[in-house]
């Protein structure tokens, strides 16, 4: 087994003029998308929405500023970790993975041996 | 045995056989870097070996045995502690899988490792190039006319992806198989249409990519006979390879309207029309069987002007059907113009969007064709200097200048 970490991209401001109902809508595809992952045989570890990037403050050589790392169209917006066989079996479960203003990518965890 | 029949007998057996001892030392090695080097040890050991014992009964299984060995040699010895790399993800065991679980072939799951859709278009044909057919990193730098150390660095990448991020050693699941398998036929497409189109550079032709893509994708076919789309390929490629030595004339373009067919390899047309069939038999063909079919119809045709174009234009309305590609479009509008004359065909183009075809020199060729054949000499011209400000190869851009100075 092997550790990914899927980190979700999508465009805030969907989700700031988003309806109540579409907000309900994308909740309720989180929740499915859990037990999705496990029919797939993977396993998730964890994970957490964040706060928009106008909640975000970046440290560069100690110097601090307000804003994101990067300002991107799409910017990071959660992610989940998790456990699968391999990269084929990691795809499927980010495929299952709600983005709809958005994507996801697939990142490998590092293991030190 | 003399030296030269050694070294034929090498050069033999790393053509047919170097898939093979690869796919076989990667279950011992468990990595692909360190299985390709013992691969490469074992064929330099071997030059040896066999100028002393002579040519072993099964240069295949000598092969692998010695890189086997070298594998397992070089794991005691914990060169593999040197990399600090994750070992290449296997289905838990170490040994060969029965011949008989459905996909008996290590080959087959290292193609299906080199052209993951993880990987990038052009990595997914290095490597396939390099673990696949063993062609040296020089040399496919050379045939893709890419700097080598460019090309290094990007095998040296998708092997690190294949360790780190697991990409499995398997043939894809049935539920999957379709979707890769479409990218693995589009890779040795990609490097059959290089060889036989080179995308730049002095030559038209570059026959060593022609005939790996025809080895692999024959050895696909045998490896997986119930995929008709593969025999579709096979087919496109030998009766397209069959029409090779027409192409050019001493280093200059020779269009398929001015192709002396009598020089067509009638044997390549007639082995390539029974694969087709094979491929059209039992349901909707795909793009490759499709292309297939059209190429077998010029290869039937006694001329250019007597070819059944309505069957051909037909058998595009199918294509693009299933493959709704611009390019195909493009040809479709040429096929058109056969059919019903220049005009017809300008019109078809003036339907495709630019957009999509931007910087595809063929588009403006194909203009410009259309309207010098209309007489429209000013149109024709501007066309042509468009489709030469594109043209990748010397022999195109030939080609494109000699009809440009012929419209006066």
């Amino acid at each position: 087994m092997s550790q990914y970490l899927i980190l979700i991209y999508e465009d805030e401001s969907f989700y700031a003029t988003a309806s109540p109902q579409v907000l309900e809508e994308v909740m309720q595809a989180h929740g499915r998308f859990n037990e999705q992952a496990t029919s797939l045989g993977a396993k998730i570890l964890g994970g957490h929405a964040l706060q928009p990037t106008g909640t975000a403050t970046t440290i560069r050589n100690d110097v601090v500023t307000d804003g994101p790392f990067a300002e991107t169209k799409e910017a990071l917006g959660g992610y989940y970790l998790i456990e699968a066989d391999d990269l084929d079996q990691a795809l499927a479960v980010g495929k299952l993975c709600p983005a709809r203003a958005g994507g996801v990518e697939v990142r490998p965890i590092m293991v030190f041996d | 045995m003399d030296g030269a029949g050694v070294e034929a007998a090498l050069a033999e057996a790393h053509r047919r056989e170097w898939a093979a001892v690869l796919a076989a030392t990667v279950r011992v090695a468990g990595d692909l870097d360190l299985a390709e080097d013992c691969t490469q040890d074992a064929f330099v050991s071997a030059l040896q070996a066999w100028q002393r014992d002579g040519v072993p009964r099964n240069p295949g299984a000598w092969l692998t045995t010695a890189a086997r060995r070298k594998a397992v040699d070089a794991h005691r010895r914990g060169r593999l502690l040197r990399s600090k790399l994750p070992l290449l993800h296997l289905d838990a065991d170490p040994e060969p899988p029965p011949p008989d679980d459905g996909f008996g072939d290590d080959r087959l799951r290292l193609i299906f490792t080199c052209c993951h859709p993880a990987l990038a278009r052009e990595a997914q044909v290095a490597l396939t190039l390099r673990l696949v057919c063993g062609l040296a990193t020089t040399d496919i730098a050379r045939q893709f006319l890419v700097p080598e150390p460019t090309l290094a660095a990007r095998l040296t990448r998708a092997k690190k992806k294949i360790a780190a991020a697991h990409i499995p050693y398997r043939v894809p699941a049935a539920a999957e198989l379709a979707d890769r398998l479409d990218a693995v036929l589009t890779v040795l497409h990609l490097v059959f249409s290089a060889g036989h189109a080179a995308p730049s550079g002095e030559q038209l032709m570059r026959p060593e990519l022609v005939e790996r893509a025809i080895d692999l994708t024959r050895l696909l076919s045998t490896l997986m006979p119930d995929e008709r789309e593969v025999r579709g390929l096979l087919a496109l490629m030998l009766v397209t390879d069959a029409r090779r030595d027409t192409r050019s004339d001493g280093g200059e373009l020779v269009l398929l309207a001015e192709q002396d067919r009598t020089r067509w390899d009638r044997d390549l047309i007639a082995e390539g029309h029974r694969t087709l069939l094979g491929a059209l038999r039992g349901g909707r063909p795909g793009r490759f069987t499709l292309q297939a079919a059209i190429a077998a119809v010029h290869a039937q045709a006694p001329s250019y002007t007597d070819t059944d174009w309505l069957q051909i234009v037909g058998l595009y309305d199918v294509l693009l059907a299933v493959w709704p590609s611009p390019v195909v479009r493009l040809n479709r509008a040429v096929a058109v113009a056969m059919l019903d004359g220049p005009a017809a065909g300008l019109a078809e183009l003036a339907a495709l969007d630019d957009g999509a075809l931007a910087g595809y020199h063929y588009l403006p060729a194909a203009r410009a064709d259309l309207l010098r054949r209309l007489g429209e000499t000013d149109r024709a011209r501007e066309q042509y200097a468009t489709a030469l400000a594109g043209a990748g190869n010397d022999a195109e851009r030939r080609f494109l200048q000699r009809r440009l100075a012929e419209l006066g």
